[in-house]
């Protein structure tokens, strides 16, 4: 099953975008501010609505599902994440099973007690968000988000406020993720993050898709060039590359 | 969650019975002069009882849904504005002289209620934003004290003047079995609004996008929420008057024995509600106060404006 755009446009922030995100990839969306980033991962999950075009899962167009089958398939990550109240993480991590309201209780602990083993959050299980580290409470939101178990997992910006290790160590577990099957797409602003770790990247500027291939392609210094207005080069190895700009 | 709430039930069935007892006229439980005993216990102290819990009760349980639905611990029912539009349907009633009837003014406030709940829904309804939502509550709260202030520099008689400032103070005082018929079942069918907004308020926790990433429609939240806050609170106002500060305390109070998600806290908030104005009615009844009795509404704002600053403070520590 696939989660397609064709040819979506909304106002002035997305004109016309086709993209096809395929399961077991992580797929990297970047570009400059205002490109159109956020609107077009709001979309895929279907928080936003286009005003043209459509988004698919499989062979329903998202906007069809009802909201809790799609909250079942697609799990989202916002920008900014909060935590209005000071919850346990158990009790954050289990927000995830919200849209399965009727499945049985004993589904809904083994769900809450797996996403939190894969994130390495036993220690804190009953930790009160206030007292995780900025690194610690992005894994929780992350469980959360697994709690759910489902087939998408879409994050905008997820390594933004987290330092290079808890950066590191999170893009690993994102990798985890598509290991086993799951379709990733995270909004990332770090070019360096997005092609050493994704499969694949969906390049936008001003609305549209200016690239969509593999990071080598898609990112490639000429296309940063005319996409960002920077000239850079590509240092290191392939898997631990680094941006120099002059 | 199932201790605050064992808790809150003994605290509740211990205060109830103590509250009959109490009052200018003291009732020994053991001898007492039967004849007047039986009127005070049936006639007066046990409708103003039941009123007290049901009244704490919607206001409890509308004060954490509103706190869960703004993400906000210092929001209160109030910023909705259905109690001031209750509040002017119960002055328009005293002002017209239609009062005297019996059912009128709760009629009238109900009315009231109702149609600050339509003007919400009308305004702002149609997008489900939060924003817009307590915008349009503060318009409509506004409104409404403005033309109950207009109907009070009006007032047709010194009377009716007097008579319309004593009622916003909120009190359970010569309250009768009619008025417990009247809040009961809407403020029951409020609580089973509020009940079901719970899940919804849990997801909201997250913010806004993911609440809706996980199914939440706002809509549908934002009707539970009208429908839920307007008849506890309605209700409330229609048979007592403007009693504030208590949908701000205590879910408060009732926050740290839960796991503190909203849904958590709706039914714990409802009964610390309803213990809360039980024991306020009481104190109130029992402080020797030359010229009657202090108004419960007077006794909570007494209560509540500290509370509010401790918070306050409490908060800028946190920020700080």
């Amino acid at each position: 099953m696939m989660l397609s755009a064709q040819d979506i446009a909304l106002g002035e922030r997305l004109a016309g975008v086709t993209a096809t995100i395929r399961p077991g990839e992580v797929t990297a969306i970047c570009g400059p501010n205002g490109a159109g980033k956020s609107t077009l991962l709001s979309c895929l999950a279907g928080l936003l609505a286009p005003e043209s075009g459509e988004v698919t899962l499989g062979s329903a167009t998202l906007s069809s599902l009802p909201a809790a089958h799609r909250a079942r398939a697609i799990g989202y990550l916002p920008q900014s994440p909060e935590v209005a109240w000071d919850v346990s993480v158990e009790a954050l991590v289990s927000l995830g099973r919200l849209p399965w309201k009727g499945a049985p209780a004993s589904e809904a602990q083994d769900a809450i007690d797996s996403a939190i083993a894969a994130l390495d959050l036993d220690d804190f299980r009953h930790r009160p968000v206030s007292r995780l580290s900025g690194g610690e409470k992005a894994r929780a939101l992350m469980a959360r988000v697994l709690a759910t178990r489902p087939q998408w997992l879409l994050a905008d910006e997820p390594l933004a406020n987290l330092d290079l290790a808890h950066a590191a160590a999170l893009v690993a577990r994102f990798r985890e993720q598509a290991a086993q099957g799951r379709g990733v797409v995270l909004v990332l602003h770090d070019l360096a993050s997005a092609m050493n770790h994704a499969d694949r990247v969906l390049v936008l500027d001003r609305g549209t898709l200016a690239a969509d291939g593999r990071p080598q392609e898609a990112l490639s210094e000429e296309i940063i060039a005319r996409v960002w207005g920077v000239n850079a080069r590509w240092l290191g190895r392939a898997g631990e590359m680094a941006l120099s700009i002059s | 969650m199932i201790r605050p709430i064992s808790l809150l039930l003994i605290g509740l069935a211990t205060a109830l019975p103590l509250s009959l007892l109490a009052g200018r006229v003291w009732i020994d439980p053991v001898a007492p002069e039967t004849q007047a005993a039986t009127v005070i216990l049936m006639e007066l102290r046990l409708p103003r009882a039941f009123l007290a819990i049901i009244v704490g009760a919607g206001l409890g349980s509308a004060g954490a849904a509103m706190q869960g639905y703004l993400r906000n611990p210092l929001a209160d029912p109030g910023l909705f504005g259905i109690a001031p539009g209750a509040a002017l349907g119960a002055v328009l009633s005293m002002w017209t002289g239609y009062a005297v009837a019996a059912y009128v003014l709760p009629l009238f406030a109900l009315i009231g209620a109702g149609g600050a709940m339509a003007l919400l829904a009308l305004i702002a309804g149609r997008t489900g934003g939060i924003a817009l939502f307590t915008l349009a509550g503060l318009m409509i709260a506004s409104l409404s004290g403005a033309l109950m202030s207009l109907a009070i520099s009006l007032a047709p008689t010194p009377f009716a003047m007097s008579e319309i400032v004593t009622w916003l103070m909120g009190a359970l005082v010569d309250r009768s079995w009619r008025d417990v018929w009247i809040a009961a079942p809407l403020t029951l069918i409020g609580l089973g609004f509020l009940y079901a907004a719970g899940r919804s308020l849990d997801a909201l926790t997250l913010g806004e996008a993911a609440a809706r990433s996980l199914g939440v429609d706002p809509r549908r939240l934002q009707w539970l929420l009208i429908a839920g806050v307007g008849l506890t609170v309605g209700a409330g106002v229609a048979v007592a008057g403007i009693i504030g500060f208590v949908g701000l305390i205590v879910p408060h109070l009732v926050r740290p024995l839960t796991d503190r998600r909203p849904s958590s806290l709706i039914v714990p908030s409802a009964l610390a509600g309803a213990l809360l104005l039980l024991v306020a009615d009481v104190a109130c009844r029992i402080l020797p106060l030359a010229g009657g009795e202090l108004r419960l509404g007077i006794a909570l704002s007494l209560i509540g404006a500290p509370f509010f600053l401790h918070l306050l403070l409490k908060m800028r520590k946190g920020l700080a």
